[in-house]
Formats: structure tokens, C-alpha cells, sequence
């Protein structure tokens, strides 16, 4: 606590909380307008914040079930929406916890062992990551394309193309994971290892489950960063029903057919989950975020 | 911190434990099952004509083989999984790219030579001296065929064409042709034979209309001569022999028969040219050297949007950098003030646009910023009476840019700055306070200075994520408005990704050799940032 106290102290407490919420109405404004736009009638109706025509048209749509409209015609759902956030979490789920599965033996071997080319393949790790997946999509795309005419669960519009294709992310996961692992005394697994484990038990039995609260960042931080991969999806994936939220969702805002009320249903619905479990596990994101930077 | 040498660690021995025995001779038996696997794909690549991915598995197997069974590679079996995963889907790609900005791969240059020959050589032509005009007569099992010869052999002699000879000789001098009777259903083509008719066929034939209603089977139709000869519909009247239009001579060279031109394989360009020059599309993908990078720097019509979109691209990373670190920057001190309440509170809704999906809150943007029906001209118009065409004007699109993404990047930018002011010792503000320091001496001869410096790698590494933010640029405004006269797509708020990205993917041309010559140039630049921050962040490995 400060000694010496300016008089001038609660203006400029108070000067501080006006412009604290003034910016706060600022940020928060579209995100309530996207929700007040759901209830709303009509594709892009105008209308107050508060909305004056209530209807559950859209949300029921986003959820799929079809829409009985006053005047007795049937709204069909545009799109899956369902299907498109099924989809989204799929990939992400299989495809964070192979990033965790692998990152983890990694970054054990960078954080523990001495071996030969150690240091420059991990500076060439972080600076091939720099490098955006956009830029060699032709390459990927000819690889997937060739690679499911053997193996057809790896071909072009596959899920399972676009798991696979994630696993090459994991340089930034890995220095967040050796980081945490540098800084747990090496000692416990060394007295292990007096005592007869071998380094694979000291690693498996000593060192992970002191790990787990970093392991679950980066599976949180993977599977975020999955959820909201676009380029990668919006050229791998070609059936409607086959894409991820991320690339489905912009259809819905197409140039000459914009559905804005249908889009803020579909908005609200699957990033409100994400959001939510964003917001419980701010704490450790954040710790990992620094960590890895 | 300790260092272990693996291959100390594990005992030589048979293991006393069944449980690790059996563990260990499971996941051997993995390894070997994993390179036969790949070796299979390497022998299938190879088999395909594809070596580029066969020695890309080739190299992945053998690797994989070395590593699992040498003892002093002990180590290295703990990495190789993430390092292979890197080298098949982040440095095999970008080798590929700076492989195909060498090369004039494109739309047009898509096949290889071979398939090239061997899709010009199953093209057909109609031979038009022989044509049949054709009549259905309904039966009960469906429609019966019947052709009449309408060409007459030509009469000019000695002046008759390879093709016109060779449907002379399969028709033998028959003119009249039927077919037994033809469900016309189904789809797909059909094969069906037709043999000389004896004479008139009986009854009346369907009308036009009833034809026309048979039309789309009849497309599918292939009607042979028992010589071979091949018929097709050439019209809603007629049919007519199909011959193969061109015929591969021995020196590689292939002779169109319709047009009586021979076209020479031209290797340098990757198509085939007749001797006046002419390109028969499609062609194949060949080297040519700096070409696309000439182009880059050389022709006008790319050369002047190419270096305005450079410019962009700099300026609308750098101005991101510079926004969001001075929101961050303000707010975190703010919350930093111990006098504050509500901290919490205020930080939970301040980083709500970093928790929200990046693709829904930009299609959030996108609805609002819409020049009709657009919230944020709603209200532009009550107050001011302005409605600006946020999209069509390159100024106004590109400052919408910079808000919408002040808006997303922000919140890290407050996250960074509030675990830095954090570290820095409490009595510097008390001895500022003596001094007489007010907060705005506090912030910018205290804490900025001290946070600055552990700060620059990440604003390095922030700059370098907004020089490649793709997904930002193709769901608001897709590059546009466009950049007039530009002889690939580029557009004003396009930036190097998403322009090499249009004109990989979007462009009629689809010119993939000049968006890896780019992609190329890009990767040099980011790659300089990212060995300017390992530089500046001193990480020690």
C-alpha cells in the first residue's frame, strides 16, 4: 500500500470506473446485439436492442427443427448447424489429444536428455511454425489428394485428413510443455532412477502426473486452436454435411444472400460453449499463453 | 536441471516383469508393421508415376526404421513422432511450394505429360461426310433405331481425307442401319449394337416432339457397325461416326487427323504446339526457372498491385501491433491500480472478445458494418446522417480492418502487459510518489520502459501472426474492393496470404507456380522475423 495518497484520489478513481465501462459498453456491444438479433424477426430487420417482435424462428431453425410461421408456411433449417459444431468438435478432440500425446514425449526428450542435434531442431521447430499453413495449402492439398487414392480415410474431404494434417502444430506445444517440465527439480526422477526405473518409468510414473495441470492448457489451447482453424478446412472439406463450424458458419453471410437473424442464432448456440469454457479456464490459458511465449 | 543419456536408462536385459516383455515386443512389432505400411505407400507412389512422394516416404520409413532400432537413437524415439509429423506436413510442403514456384503449374499445366498425350488421344471427332439421319419407331419393349446414310462419298477422288477413307471403309457401302428394340432409360453411356437393315422398317415413327422427350438417353447412346464403327448423335437428326482425332507417330509427335496438322510436344512451355504456334490446352507442368518470380518484379500489370498489397500488408500488421498494445497497455494499468475494485469483474468482460470463436465474432462484424442494413450505419445514419460503404470504399474497408481486429487482438495484448507490470517491484512507485509523480509520469517513465523490453519478442511474434492473418481478410472482406487493371486478382485490403491464397485457389487460372513464388517470398520474410525474435527473446536451448 502506497504511503503517500494524492487528494485528487476518488475523481480519479471514479474518472477511472466511467471510462473503464464506457469502453466495456463499447466492446460488449456487438456481442449483445448478436444476441438480441436471435429473438428477433426477420433476417436483417431493424430494429432497438431490445427486441420489439420476439421470435424463437431462428433459434429453432439453428437447432433444426422446421419453423410453422404465422401465416402457416414452413421454414426449413438453412443449414446443419448441429452437424457442422459435431463435426468441429470431433476434430478438435482427436486431434488435441494426439498434439498432447505427442508434444508430451517430445518435449520430455528436449527437457531431460542430451542428444545429438538438439538445439537446432528445436530453433528450426519454432521458426518452420511461423511459417502459415495458407501458404503451402497447394502442397497439402496435392499430398492429401495423392494420399487417398491408397488410403481412403486420409483423401480429400476426410476428416481424418484434417486431424493429421493439425499434428504438424505442435512446435509451440511442445516449448510450452519442455518449459514447465525445466522447472520441476529433475531430482525426484534421478532418485527413481537410483532406486532401478528406467527413464521411460521415471517419465511415466515421476514427471507426468506432476505434469498434468500444463498437459491440460495445452489440450485446451489445442483444441481452441482447432476449433477455429479455417483455411486448412475450407480446402479439405467439400460436402455440406462434411464441414466444420468455422468454415459452414460463413455461408450464412454469402454477398447476395445474407440470413443475419438465422446467423446470429447459429452464433450464439455454438460459441457460447466455447466461450464458457474459455472463461473457466482463463486462468490456466493465460498461464500457458505466457508460458509458451 | 539434470540431463539423462537414454540409452543408459533402459536395461539390456530380458525383463523380469511378462507384462514389459510382452509391452515391448507389442510396440517392436508396431514399428515394423508401421514401415512395412510405409514402404507399401512408397511402392504405390512409385508405381503411380509420383517419385516426389515416393522418396518423401521412402525417406519418412527409413528414418523411422533407424531411429526404433539403434540403441544409441534411444532418445530420439521420443521425439521422432512430433519431428516426423513437422517434416511430413510442415517442411515436405514448403520444399513442394518453393519446388512449384520453379514451375509454370497451373489450371492449365495440371496433368502430367503423359496423361496430357493420353487424354488428347481418346478425344474423338465426328467424321461429317458420313452422316445418318435417324427415325424411332415405338414397340413394345421400347424404341427401335432406324439409320439412312445422308453423306454422299466424297466425289472429288483422289482428294479424300485419312478419316473419311477409313468410316468409307468400315461402312463398307451399307447405308441403311436398325436396332433391335431399346429401353431408352438409365443412365450413363451405352453400347449397342446396330446391324444393316434389309429394307424399310414397318409403321409410323415417332414425331419430333416424342424425340426431343428422348433426347438426353439418346446423347448416351453409342451405336457400333459390326465393322466397329462407332456412331453418336450429331444433332436432334442425325448420327454420325466417331473417329479418334489424333494418332501418336513414333517420334512423340501427334497428327491431328481432323484439322491435318502435326503438333510437336514443346517442352519448354509444357503444351502441345501446331507448327503456327497455336497451344493445344491442356498441358503439363515444366520447369521455368525465375519466370514467376520476373513476373513478380517485372511485369507492370502484377508488379504495381504486388507492392501495393506489400505495403498494406506491413502497415496493417505494424498499425495492429501498435493499437492493440496501446489499448492493452492503458487498460492493464488500470487494472493493475490496487485502489480499483471490481477487478476481476472488469478483466472477465474485457477479455470476452479473446473467448469468443475468431470466425463468429469477424461474421459478427461482417452483418454489422453492412451499408444497408448495417447496425453501425443505423446508427452513423440517426446521428450524422452518413451511411459509408464500408466495403466498397478501399480507405473506409481497410479502417474497418484495423477496428474490427483492434477489437480481437486486444485482449492478449491486456493479457501480456498485466503479467508484466505485475513483475515489477512496488517501491518504484513509491518512490515516484515522493517525488511528486502523478500516474501519467508513472506510466510512461516506469512501467512502459521496464515492460518494453521482455515485451519486443512477442510484439514481434504478434506482428509476424497479423502479417499471415489470413482468416481475418477472407471472412470480412475477401480481399476487396478490387484493385483496378490488375491481371490477377488482388484487391485493397488483400494481404500477401490472402492474395496468394485467391490466386492459388480463387482465379479462374488457378496459377499455382506464381502463389508459391510468393508464398516463397513470404516464408523468406517471416522467416528473418522469426530468427530476429529467437535473437531478441535469447532463448537458450
Amino acid at each position: 500500500m502506497a504511503m503517500v495518497q494524492p487528494r485528487t484520489l476518488r475523481w480519479r478513481k471514479l474518472a477511472a470506473h466511467l471510462s473503464l465501462c464506457g469502453f466495456l459498453v463499447l466492446i460488449l456491444f456487438p456481442l449483445l446485439l448478436v444476441i438480441s438479433i436471435s429473438f428477433r424477426e426477420g433476417n436483417f430487420a431493424t430494429g432497438s436492442l431490445i427486441p420489439e417482435s420476439f421470435s424463437l424462428e431462428h433459434w429453432s431453425l439453428a437447432l433444426g427443427i422446421p419453423w410453422e410461421r404465422a401465416d402457416g408456411s414452413v421454414v426449413q433449417p438453412p443449414f446443419p448447424v448441429l452437424l457442422w459444431l459435431w463435426n468441429s468438435i470431433k476434430v478438435a478432440l482427436v486431434s488435441s489429444l494426439l498434439i498432447v500425446l505427442l508434444s508430451t514425449t517430445s518435449a520430455y526428450a528436449f527437457a531431460r536428455m542430451r542428444f545429438a542435434g538438439k538445439g537446432p531442431i528445436l530453433k528450426g521447430m519454432l521458426i518452420f511454425q511461423m511459417f502459415p499453413a495458407v501458404l503451402s495449402l497447394v502442397a497439402l492439398y496435392a499430398l492429401f489428394d495423392r494420399l487417398g487414392q491408397f488410403v481412403g480415410w486420409l483423401g480429400i474431404n476426410t476428416h481424418g485428413a484434417l486431424i493429421v494434417a493439425s499434428l504438424g502444430a505442435v512446435a509451440l506445444h511442445i516449448w510450452t510443455i519442455k518449459g514447465y517440465f525445466e522447472s520441476i527439480d529433475g531430482s525426484l526422477e534421478e532418485a527413481a532412477m537410483v532406486d532401478g526405473a528406467s527413464t521411460w518409468q521415471a517419465f511415466r510414473y515421476i514427471l507426468l502426473p506432476l505434469s498434468l495441470p500444463i498437459l491440460m492448457v495445452v489440450f485446451i489451447l489445442a483444441f481452441v486452436m482447432s476449433i477455429m482453424e479455417y483455411p486448412m478446412a475450407s480446402v479439405l472439406l467439400v460436402d455440406e454435411h462434411k464441414l466444420t463450424l468455422a468454415v459452414g458458419a460463413q455461408q450464412y453471410l454469402a454477398d447476395h444472400n445474407q440470413r443475419w437473424g438465422n446467423f446470429a442464432a447459429a452464433a450464439v448456440l455454438s460459441g457460447l460453449p466455447i466461450t464458457v469454457a474459455f472463461l473457466i479456464c482463463q486462468r490456466w490459458i493465460i498461464g500457458g499463453l505466457t508460458a509458451g511465449a | 536441471m539434470y540431463t539423462t543419456n537414454a540409452s543408459r536408462g533402459l536395461p539390456r536385459h530380458r525383463s523380469r516383469y511378462p507384462a514389459e516383455r510382452y509391452t515391448r515386443w507389442a510396440l517392436r512389432g508396431l514399428v515394423a508393421a508401421l514401415v512395412l505400411a510405409l514402404l507399401w505407400l512408397v511402392l504405390a507412389f512409385h508405381l503411380h508415376g509420383q517419385p516426389i512422394f515416393a522418396l518423401l516416404f521412402l525417406v519418412l520409413g527409413a528414418a523411422l526404421g533407424v531411429v526404433f532400432s539403434r540403441r544409441r537413437l534411444m532418445s530420439h524415439r521420443y521425439i521422432f513422432p512430433a519431428v516426423a509429423g513437422m517434416a511430413l506436413f510442415v517442411i515436405f510442403p514448403l520444399l513442394y511450394t518453393i519446388g512449384i514456384s520453379f514451375s509454370n503449374y497451373s489450371s492449365s499445366n495440371l496433368l502430367s505429360e503423359e496423361r496430357v498425350r493420353s487424354q488428347l488421344l481418346s478425344r474423338t471427332y465426328q467424321e461429317e461426310s458420313a452422316t445418318f439421319g435417324f427415325q424411332l419407331y415405338s414397340t413394345d419393349e421400347g424404341v427401335r433405331l432406324h439409320l439412312e446414310r445422308e453423306g454422299r462419298p466424297s466425289e472429288s477422288g483422289g482428294n479424300v481425307d485419312e478419316g473419311e477413307a477409313e468410316a468409307e471403309a468400315a461402312l463398307r457401302g451399307v447405308t441403311r442401319f436398325t436396332t433391335g428394340p431399346i429401353p431408352l432409360e438409365g443412365e450413363g453411356p451405352r453400347h449397342v449394337q446396330i446391324h444393316p437393315a434389309e429394307g424399310e422398317p414397318v409403321g409410323e415413327p415417332l414425331a419430333m416432339r416424342e424425340v426431343i422427350a428422348y433426347r438426353a438417353a439418346l446423347q448416351n447412346l453409342v451405336l457400333a457397325t459390326p465393322e466397329g464403327l462407332e456412331l453418336r448423335m450429331a444433332g436432334l437428326r442425325h448420327f454420325a461416326p466417331m473417329l479418334d482425332r489424333f494418332e501418336a507417330r513414333d517420334d512423340g509427335s501427334l497428327y491431328d487427323r481432323r484439322d491435318d496438322r502435326l503438333l510437336i510436344a514443346d517442352r519448354e512451355t509444357g503444351f502441345f504446339v501446331t507448327d503456327e504456334g497455336e497451344r493445344i490446352t491442356p498441358g503439363w507442368p515444366v520447369a521455368v526457372g525465375l519466370d514467376n518470380y520476373a513476373r513478380i518484379f517485372l511485369d507492370p500489370d502484377i508488379r504495381g498491385p504486388f507492392i501495393q498489397i506489400f505495403v498494406w500488408t506491413f502497415a496493417f500488421a505494424g498499425l495492429t501491433v501498435l493499437f492493440t498494445l496501446m489499448v492493452g497497455f492503458v487498460l492493464a494499468s488500470l487494472l493493475q491500480w490496487d485502489q480499483l475494485r471490481g477487478k476481476a469483474l472488469y478483466r472477465t468482460l474485457l477479455i470476452l472478445p479473446y473467448a469468443v470463436p475468431a470466425f463468429i465474432s469477424i461474421l459478427i462484424f461482417k452483418g454489422m458494418f453492412n451499408q444497408h442494413f448495417g447496425e453501425i450505419n443505423l446508427i452513423l445514419d440517426a446521428l450524422f446522417g452518413v451511411r459509408p460503404g464500408w466495403f466498397t470504399d478501399p480507405w473506409l474497408a481497410r479502417s474497418m480492418l484495423l477496428i474490427v481486429n483492434t477489437w480481437l487482438g486486444y485482449p492478449y495484448m491486456l493479457l501480456l502487459c498485466m503479467g508484466l507490470i505485475q513483475s515489477i517491484p512496488k517501491d518504484l512507485y513509491e518512490a515516484s510518489a515522493v517525488d511528486g509523480g502523478g500516474p501519467l509520469t508513472n506510466l510512461f517513465q516506469i512501467t512502459l520502459p521496464l515492460i518494453i523490453k521482455p515485451l519486443t519478442p512477442l510484439l514481434i511474434a504478434c506482428f509476424a501472426f497479423n502479417f499471415n492473418n489470413f482468416v481475418l481478410i477472407a471472412l470480412l472482406t475477401g480481399g476487396n474492393p478490387d484493385i483496378l487493371g490488375a491481371s490477377t486478382p488482388a484487391g485493397t485490403t488483400d494481404l500477401l496470404v490472402s492474395y496468394t491464397y485467391r490466386i492459388a485457389f480463387q482465379d479462374a487460372g488457378q496459377n499455382f507456380g506464381l502463389a508459391a513464388a510468393i508464398a516463397t517470398l513470404i516464408f523468406v520474410l517471416v522467416a528473418g522475423l522469426a530468427l530476429l525474435n529467437l535473437r531478441l527473446a535469447k532463448v537458450r536451448v
